[in-house]
């Protein structure tokens, strides 16, 4: 008898070590999955350094693209070093006043001998390709006519400081978040704030020479043709496959299995945004344009970025689509109506798209994928009102530091290159290299 | 009947099309030339090697035109490519000793029009 009581105890005792050792082993495994999938997904991001270089360079002219070459090589590196010094603290650092983060400084907090610690690792990494992608998308709105000594200057300032704040903002611990704004992987976070210092970066600089002509006060609008639509299209490829660690990485995790849908979002709104722009530009230029539709493809990954964990696959279809149509008449209005010259499309397709994508969320998003509801689905009209708030805030934001970051740049070092120095082109002036040594180029303008 | 030949800054074609097309002359050969002159060249590197550059990029223009056209054909030339810098270009005029219009098989004068 006392054998057996021996035995059922000893029996009970190691079932219970077995299932407490089990359920220590599911918890490694859904960090190591967690840390994996975030590491996947940040390299997926980083991939996107290379899109963005190879659109910029296929929409602009071939006397420039060593200029964007460097620009884009030197916006990550540079950005990468302010990131880690300061940006990566401002923005998910102890939070101060819900304003911004003032911890971490140097990944100081970051142990690699603690899982904690090495989770902060995996975080900063994914953080950090971000911080880079809000950084080069002001590089095509001001390609071909500045100055890359100041552009090195921009770069620091908008890693290190700009894009922290508003970051934290929403996604540190502050007051946009805690107020309920929705913005899952960054349509106002990395693209609108982006676009719109591209925005204020191409108006302090002015239009490169020959883009609007004057004549008899009349100004017509030139074309400036990009010198290789190809590499331009690449470029859309390789960012709509990196777009699938942007999206679905941003669930942080490996285990929330919502990565499934996520993804299928991001491919519908991206399909939908290209034919949205194929259609638009076929009716207004009588031609299916292919850089506008390249424009779409990128019009709708932005527009799916912030509700991409929140809506139906049928709504993120829609929203694609719009924001596909949006981005051409977007592009056709700043350049035929504003005069300000964006050769990329950078302001329409990430300032104007991300607005799109951030207030489609308080339209389209539905309790059965995320925890809110939209005006369409039952809602209500206050999460549209806090996307409004969170949209016009980091609008307000941008513009003001931006136009400060610029003007004291201009004021200082200058922003643009001299005259005979942008009709030569940055190539010869800003590096002494030519991009296509051998090749006879036709450059007239 | 003459030819003219042209020698501008590339980013002057505008300019000189524009000029040209004011004195009614619309028949142009347009071609990518370098060339050295007076402006002398420039400094490039690669990987750290210095590379002399002694051609610089311009545009070659030919036009041929009758006697009565000569002088408006470079005085719109001279108009639309001139800064007065160095660097501007030249223009060469050469007899022209026949023309040929290949689809209807006029010679002369009435082929250059």
């Amino acid at each position: 008898m006392r054998k057996t009581s021996l035995l059922v105890i000893v029996l009970v005792f190691s079932a219970v070590s077995l299932v407490s050792a089990e359920a220590e082993g599911a918890a490694a495994n859904a960090v190591a999955i967690d840390t994996l999938w975030l590491l996947l997904a940040a390299i997926l991001v980083f991939f996107m350094q290379a899109g963005f270089a190879m659109v910029e360079t296929g929409f602009t002219r071939a006397k420039n693209a060593v200029n964007i070459g460097m620009k884009n090589l030197m916006d990550f590196s540079v950005g990468t070093l302010a990131f880690w010094a300061v940006g990566f603290a401002l923005m998910f650092g102890t939070d101060r006043f819900g304003l911004f983060g003032g911890s971490g400084f140097f990944l100081n907090e970051a142990n690699p001998g603690t899982g904690k610690g090495l989770w902060t690792f995996a975080f900063w990494m994914f953080q950090v390709v971000f911080a880079a992608t809000a950084a080069t998308i002001v590089s095509g709105a001001m390609a071909e006519r500045t100055k890359f000594v100041a552009y090195l200057g921009y770069s620091v300032v908008i890693s290190m400081f700009i894009y922290p704040i508003s970051g934290h903002w929403i996604w540190g611990g502050g007051w946009l978040g805690n107020l309920g704004f929705v913005d899952f992987a960054g349509s106002t976070v990395v693209h609108s704030l982006g676009g719109w210092c591209a925005l204020t970066g191409a108006l302090l600089l002015g239009p490169r020479m020959g883009k609007y002509v004057s004549r008899n006060g009349r100004v017509s609008v030139k074309a400036i043709q990009g010198h290789n639509l190809p590499l331009a299209t690449l470029g859309v490829f390789i960012l709509w496959f990196g777009w699938f660690g942007f999206n679905a990485g941003s669930t942080v995790s490996g285990t929330d299995l919502s990565i499934a849908f996520i993804a299928v979002n991001t491919n519908l709104s991206a399909a939908a945004g290209a034919i949205g722009a194929m259609i638009v530009s076929w009716i207004r230029a009588k031609k299916p344009d292919l850089s506008m539709s390249l424009n779409g493809a990128l019009a709708g990954l932005v527009a799916i970025t912030a509700g991409c964990a929140n809506v139906s696959p049928l709504s993120a279809i829609l929203i694609g689509l719009i924001g596909g149509a949006i981005v051409v008449l977007s592009v056709e209005f700043i350049d035929k109506v504003l005069h300000i010259d964006d050769p990329v499309g950078a302001v329409s397709v990430h300032g104007v798209c991300g607005v799109w994508g951030t207030l489609a969320v308080g339209l389209f998003a539905q309790s059965e994928y995320g925890a809110i509801a939209g005006v369409f689905f039952g809602g209500g009209i206050g999460q549209l009102g806090i996307q409004t708030l969170g949209v016009f805030s980091v609008f307000g934001w941008t513009v003001a530091t931006s136009l400060a970051l610029f003007g004291a740049l201009k004021a200082t070092i200058g922003l643009r290159v001299r005259p005979e120095e942008e009709l030569r082109g940055l190539d010869i002036g800003e590096h002494s290299s030519e991009a296509y040594a051998g090749f006879q180029i036709f450059t007239t303008q | 009947m003459k030819l003219i030949i042209a020698y501008i800054q590339p980013h002057k074609l505008n300019e000189v099309k524009q000029e040209l097309y004011k004195e009614e002359v619309y028949k142009m050969s347009v071609t990518n030339a370098l060339g050295c002159g007076q402006q002398m060249g420039y400094h490039e590197s690669y990987r750290g090697v210095e590379i002399e550059v002694n051609l610089l990029k311009k545009v070659r223009l030919e036009i041929a035109v009758n006697e009565d056209f000569v002088n408006r054909t470079v005085d719109a030339v001279v108009r639309g490519a001139r800064t007065g810098q160095i660097g501007d270009g030249k223009i060469f005029i050469l007899d022209l000793g026949e023309c040929i219009r290949i689809r209807s098989g006029e010679s002369g004068s009435a082929a250059i029009g």
